[in-house]
């Protein structure tokens, strides 16, 4: 199967639009809810034959399910690596179900459901991964329509629930409520003042819990930190959002406050760093992965300092996910090396920065 | 890029100093960082299945009124601390002592606060209770080689699965 992204409603990433509250510092906002299909082992101990019939009794039930009516179902199982890595930095995926790892091809009945905001994760650790994404900090936007998908498929589809232990997990660090709420947070200013550490360590004590771009077990790079709830039971799934969202308001405030700091105490060493920042992705030749996320880093801190003009927040998100490597790869119409990536990633960042830069330099 | 100050290790923290209008950056490993006093926010983050793992660990023993193995899926107590994951959603009333004291010392609740839950089709639900019973004969009949009845559980299982999609 080849992959064709024009199927997806807005690429997949719709959140991108840098259209919702304090876009510039919180990328998205996610609710997951980890949920099992009654009547079937859990996905690592199921057969095969299984793992199909659990993805045939969810899409048998799409049609009476508003949320999902309009999903494009993709297959992992029938994709490449590259198409399969793709799928992973638009964030629709998991590592795990897109089998990132050790050149395994994806289990059979590996999919994923991909409805405007909305989608589901068939035969990840758990049957499924029911996700809703909302473009800057809206928590509780996510929130309600995770929970109508979620009320909606388990209408169709019958649940793992147990009384005393609410929704049944493949892994007890889930159980109960099954959700994870996340904010995709940028952080530069806390960063650079040295003031992060502090935070994160608050974060914990309040039962939240931080990782990089790319979820569990991913490096923190480019300033980027995905906050989310670390416990899901024992409170409820309102309790949870409401508490998130009161957590990172305050992270959003101390923030704003470093960024103050950093301009009134180093304002042009800061101006300075962030357009050699901007110049670097304007003109360099090649540029390698992690190098373009920190650069990235400090030219959306340049927009939100608002040194740097004319050049969108969705400009920058899009730049951010779409000159990774499977995008350049399925650009190119084949696998690149890292060498070549680098080179593609560059000409890339080039080409649509150069296309807004009558509006950023002055 | 390797670290500016033993040169030996990945750097993985890029640190920026502003003293007296003067910037310097410095491309440090974790340990050099952390003797420098400073924390390593970019370092992997612990993997919260770490201390779940090691709680795991310290239940040496089945509590009373624990099952031996899953009767549906199979898997032991043993074999879910080897993983860190539950076979089956049958696993948390096979091993429902344990889970119980395990919950509480991840979520410091054992007990689920919020939404409720009612199948859809409690008529599917009875079905996948015979399935795990059926499983279970299926395991036995092959484990003492009685292929005759295996090959009969097999089609009974089929039936029951399919039953169960439509």
């Amino acid at each position: 199967m080849t992959l064709d992204l024009s199927l997806l409603p807005d690429g997949g990433v719709p959140w991108l639009a840098a259209s919702g509250e304090h876009s510039g510092i919180v990328l998205s906002s996610r609710i997951r809810f980890a949920r099992n299909v009654a009547g079937y082992a859990f996905t690592a101990r199921a057969r095969d034959g299984e793992r199909l019939r659990v993805l045939a009794q969810v899409r048998e039930a799409v049609p009476r399910v508003p949320s999902l009516v309009n999903s494009v179902v993709l297959r992992l199982d029938e994709m490449n690596l590259t198409e399969r890595q793709l799928l992973h930095e638009r964030h629709l995926v998991s590592k795990e179900l897109a089998a990132l790892e050790g050149g395994a091809e994806a289990r059979s009945g590996a999919a994923v459901l991909v409805s405007d905001d909305a989608g589901v994760m068939v035969n990840e650790e758990d049957h499924l991964r029911l996700q809703v994404f909302r473009s800057g900090f809206d928590v509780n936007g996510a929130f309600q329509a995770a929970t109508k998908l979620d009320r909606e498929l388990g209408g169709e589809v019958p649940y793992a629930f147990h009384h005393e232990f609410g929704f049944l997990t493949s892994c007890p660090t889930n159980t109960g409520t099954g959700m994870r709420a996340s904010v995709l947070i940028h952080l530069p200013g806390l960063v650079l003042t040295q003031e992060i550490s502090k935070v994160l360590q608050g974060l914990q004590q309040m039962g939240l819990t931080y990782r990089g771009l790319y979820g569990e077990g991913s490096e923190v790079i480019g300033n980027f930190f995905q906050i989310s709830n670390q416990t899901t039971m024992g409170r409820s799934e309102d309790e949870l959002a409401e508490h998130l969202t009161r957590v990172v308001r305050r992270v959003i405030e101390q923030e704003e406050e470093a960024r103050r700091v950093l301009l009134r105490d180093a304002g042009y060493i800061i101006e300075d760093k962030l357009w050699r920042a901007y110049g670097t992705l304007r003109h360099a030749r090649s540029l390698p992965a992690d190098e373009a996320m920190n650069l990235l880093s400090g030219v959306r801190l340049a927009v939100g300092l608002q040194l740097l003009s004319g050049l969108s927040v969705y400009t920058l998100n899009k730049l951010l996910i779409f000159s990774q490597s499977a995008h350049l790869s399925l650009e190119a119409g084949r696998t690149l090396t890292e060498s070549e990536a680098n080179l593609a990633r560059a000409r890339h960042v080039r080409q649509v920065l150069a296309s807004e830069a009558g509006l950023a330099d002055r | 890029m390797l670290c500016d100050q033993c040169h030996e290790r990945d750097a993985v923290l890029n640190l920026t100093q502003i003293v007296e209008n003067a910037v310097t950056q410095l491309h440090l490993c974790e340990k050099c960082a952390a003797e420098r006093g400073i924390e390593t926010t970019v370092s992997m983050p612990k993997h919260p299945l770490g201390d779940f793992l090691q709680a795991v660990q310290q239940q040496a023993l089945l509590l009373p009124g624990d099952a031996t193995k899953c009767s549906y899926c199979g898997i032991s107590l043993k074999d879910f601390r080897a993983s860190g994951r539950l076979g089956c959603a049958h696993c948390y009333g096979a091993f429902e002592q344990s889970l119980r004291d395990l919950l509480r010392r991840v979520h410091g609740s054992a007990q689920h606060v919020g939404r409720t839950y009612a199948v859809p089709n409690p008529e599917l639900l009875e079905r996948d209770v015979s399935l795990g019973a059926l499983r279970a004969q299926l395991q036995k009949a092959i484990e003492s080689e009685e292929f005759e009845s295996a090959a009969r559980l097999r089609d009974e299982i089929r039936t029951l699965e399919i039953a169960l999609i439509r």
